[in-house]
């Protein structure tokens, strides 16, 4: 067949359909957001009737892809690292019902938080839960795991987590496709019990699963995916590398052979008969991982209590954070390290910066204005494009900590005495996150005002929908905001006194204020506008 | 033979046209690619880069080791410096010398020619002026690439066809502008 340039995620998403998936749900966070756009542009999909569409927010995501799992179907469930803490709750708990159809978890994570608060690894998530993990290393390798994943998936039963980063969700290669395979009919588990995780079924349920776990391992030992070339005559060091990592240990020896032994781990849990093996006959290891130092944590613990020294990002060998790269796999190998020159001292950082044309701009600067005789304002911020409100020429926002954090951090300040306490969210992260919040400050009747920026789009990762558009001030009103305290403008430099103004009503106002700033993102209207020429 | 390309500009200016052209025109040839870009927050108005390799041999790692690169493709001049530490001894710079001023600490232009001027295989030149001056206008990114084929081993012949297998579907016109830009850049290479 004819090879497909994809990018990692599009490759994914591209070997799940043709592995028989019947629906992708998610949420969309950098770097996992172009599996479901992916799908949403596919032909073949839309014709086979692929559920594609977004979530509410990534725990949404990840019980209707439970709940297709539980119908005999093939799942995907898709979602940013930190998504995964949104949707810990199912996660953790799937891996006590297990799966029925396959189901795949595809958990994007960010090292070196290109886009992102924090770059945890979520292979520490797949070991708690105790289910296997897959980690590709390339392209191929994504589309390959699609298939292979369902099919370990439904082999034991049991959601399986693909890992990505951002390096390989966003970098483009030649894939070869298979054949077909169809979509799962529809069967309902045989066992009654499955998913009932009653505390009396749970204590079974949990059994099970830790004695599960050789069999995973086993399976991990033999995995088309993991290498074991033991063969080299250097054994004064051993090196495991997973994941991507592999490919920067092969970069660095460009066409000359590794000269130590080497385990490449692309699936867990780790086959540890072989890492014993390597332990036994080499000097010392060097472990290679993007991410945190999740293989070296555990081959430090308990599992060796031999003397031989074992490198990697816990004794600094490579540095502690940061995305992993062939310079610093060179390094710690002790091979030359190449560098070109340095950065001429005149070229300026150029951070992101919101659009020209941005209606967030327009809503920032009449916020400043309208806090400038408040001493004490606080302003909380959120997840998304207007994040960069932090920065001048606006400095607008004091916080941005996770999904929805803006409504109850200032609610909380708010309770302290804090005034005025000012929450700035966007449309798609109060749908996401921000909804349950509200309820808290009306059931508490806080003195707070919420502003909520309607750009009617999820704009920082490209412009997706989302399932509460155009119908803010419904959900508002229905959750008890007071109609006369839900107040919209459009932001645009014509409305400045205007906007001004209803920001200094709502924060004299004591109780719960709604203001929603409304004017399309200029991206998705520059999209828009040029599509209808 | 490989050829690994840093990719430099700012988000909006078309790297990845570039990118995709280059790409095209080595599977042509029965090459391999990898190539890694930027997407999320970044893209707002901030750099951004794309590591793009080909080769004859099989392309191990998505990014390009520091030192190693034999051309930086810039749409910005300030830009074509921010990867320096990637530029191999012998690499080339190639960049439009039109600066996209976005930030308020953006340096004298004139330094920053100089800095380019330091390297010894470069190429410094108006791309937004020349694309302007053959009514090309959003083809700036083509003279760009223009400029940079013969240094990457490519003949004028094999990215022309690329473009026409790229931009046929957007129109005859469209190709047009494209291969004139191209035309016009490589002139200047």
């Amino acid at each position: 067949m004819e090879k497909l340039m994809l990018l990692g995620d599009e490759a994914f998403a591209q070997g799940a359909l043709d592995a028989g998936v019947s629906g992708f749900y998610g949420y969309p966070g950098t770097p996992s957001t172009e599996i479901i756009e992916f799908i949403q542009r596919s032909k073949q999909a839309n014709a086979d009737k692929i559920h594609h569409t977004w979530s509410s927010n990534e725990k949404t995501a990840y019980e209707a892809a439970l709940g297709m799992s539980y119908a005999g179907k093939r799942a995907v469930v898709t979602m940013k690292h930190v998504g995964l803490n949104v949707a810990a709750d199912p996660f953790m708990n799937s891996a006590m019902t297990g799966a029925n159809g396959g189901l795949l978890v595809v958990v994007a994570d960010d090292p070196s938080m290109h886009s992102s608060q924090n770059e945890q690894d979520s292979r520490f998530f797949g070991k708690f839960a105790m289910i296997p993990i897959l980690e590709p290393s390339n392209q191929q390798e994504c589309y390959d795991m699609a298939f292979f994943g369902f099919e370990l998936s439904e082999k034991f039963g049991i959601p399986v987590m693909l890992r990505l980063t951002t390096r390989l969700s966003h970098s483009r290669s030649g894939v070869i496709p298979r054949e077909r395979l169809p979509q799962n009919e529809i069967s309902i588990p045989e066992n009654p019990v499955q998913y009932v995780l009653l505390p009396g079924i749970a204590r079974q349920k949990y059994k099970g699963l830790i004695a599960a776990q050789e069999g995973y391992e086993k399976e991990a030992e033999n995995s088309p995916f993991n290498r074991y070339d033991l063969e080299a005559k250097d054994t004064s060091k051993g090196i495991i590398a997973s994941g991507l990592a592999y490919n920067y240990l092969r970069e660095v020896y460009g066409e000359e052979p590794i000269p130590y032994p080497v385990i490449k781990i692309s699936q867990y849990p780790l086959p540890m008969a072989q890492i014993h093996k390597l332990y036994d006959m080499c000097d010392s290891l060097l472990i290679l991982e993007e991410g945190m130092p999740v293989i070296e944590e555990m081959l430090k613990g308990a599992s060796f209590k031999g003397s031989k020294p074992i490198h990697g990002r816990l004794d600094g060998t490579i540095a502690r954070d940061g995305e992993l790269n062939p310079n610093k796999v060179a390094k710690a190998l002790g091979l030359e390290d190449k560098y070109g020159m340095d950065v001429p001292d005149i070229v300026a950082p150029r951070p992101p910066a919101l659009c020209v044309g941005c209606p967030h701009i327009d809503s920032f600067k009449t916020l400043n204005e309208a806090l400038k005789d408040y001493e004490n304002a606080r302003v909380f911020g959120d997840i998304g494009c207007y994040t960069l409100g932090f920065l001048p020429p606006y400095q607008s926002i004091n916080s941005c900590v996770d999904m929805g954090a803006s409504i109850t951090m200032a609610k909380g300040a708010s309770d302290s005495g804090i005034h005025p306490s000012i929450a700035v969210i966007g449309d798609s992260t109060f749908t996401h996150s921000g909804m349950t919040g509200l309820m808290d400050c009306i059931y508490e009747k806080t003195n707070i005002v919420i502003i909520i920026l309607d750009n009617s789009t999820t704009g920082m990762t490209g412009g997706q929908e989302y399932t509460a558009k155009g119908r803010l001030e419904e959900i508002c009103i229905g959750l008890g905001v007071e109609k006369e305290h839900i107040r919209t403008f459009f932001p645009h430099i014509r409305n400045h006194e205007e906007m001004i103004q209803i920001y200094k009503e709502e924060i004299e106002y004591e109780g719960v204020s709604v203001i929603i700033p409304r004017r399309e993102c200029i991206q998705t209207l520059k999209r828009r506008t040029k599509k209808g020429k | 033979m490989k050829k690994d390309i840093i990719l430099a500009g700012v988000g909006g200016q078309g790297i990845l046209t570039i990118a995709t052209i280059l790409g095209h025109a080595a599977i042509s040839r029965g090459w391999q690619l990898k190539q890694a870009e930027v997407h999320g927050m970044s893209q707002r108005g901030g750099d951004v880069q794309s590591h793009l390799r080909l080769s004859d041999k099989e392309i191990h790692s998505d990014l390009i080791t520091m030192g190693d690169a034999d051309m930086i493709l810039s749409v910005e001049p300030m830009e074509a410096l921010r990867y320096l530490p990637y530029l191999s001894k012998e690499g080339w710079i190639i960049t439009n010398s039109n600066p996209f001023v976005n930030i308020p600490n953006y340096p004298d232009v004139e330094d920053v020619y100089a800095e380019i001027r330091k390297i010894k295989n470069h190429k410094l030149f108006d791309a937004d002026a020349i694309a302007k001056e053959i009514k090309a206008n959003r083809s700036m990114n083509v003279v760009v690439l223009g400029a940079a084929i013969k240094h990457l081993g490519f003949s004028k012949e094999e990215i022309e066809d690329t473009i026409k297998a790229i931009f046929t579907p957007r129109g005859e016109a469209i190709v047009e502008q494209n291969i004139t830009a191209l035309n016009t850049g490589y002139e200047l290479g």
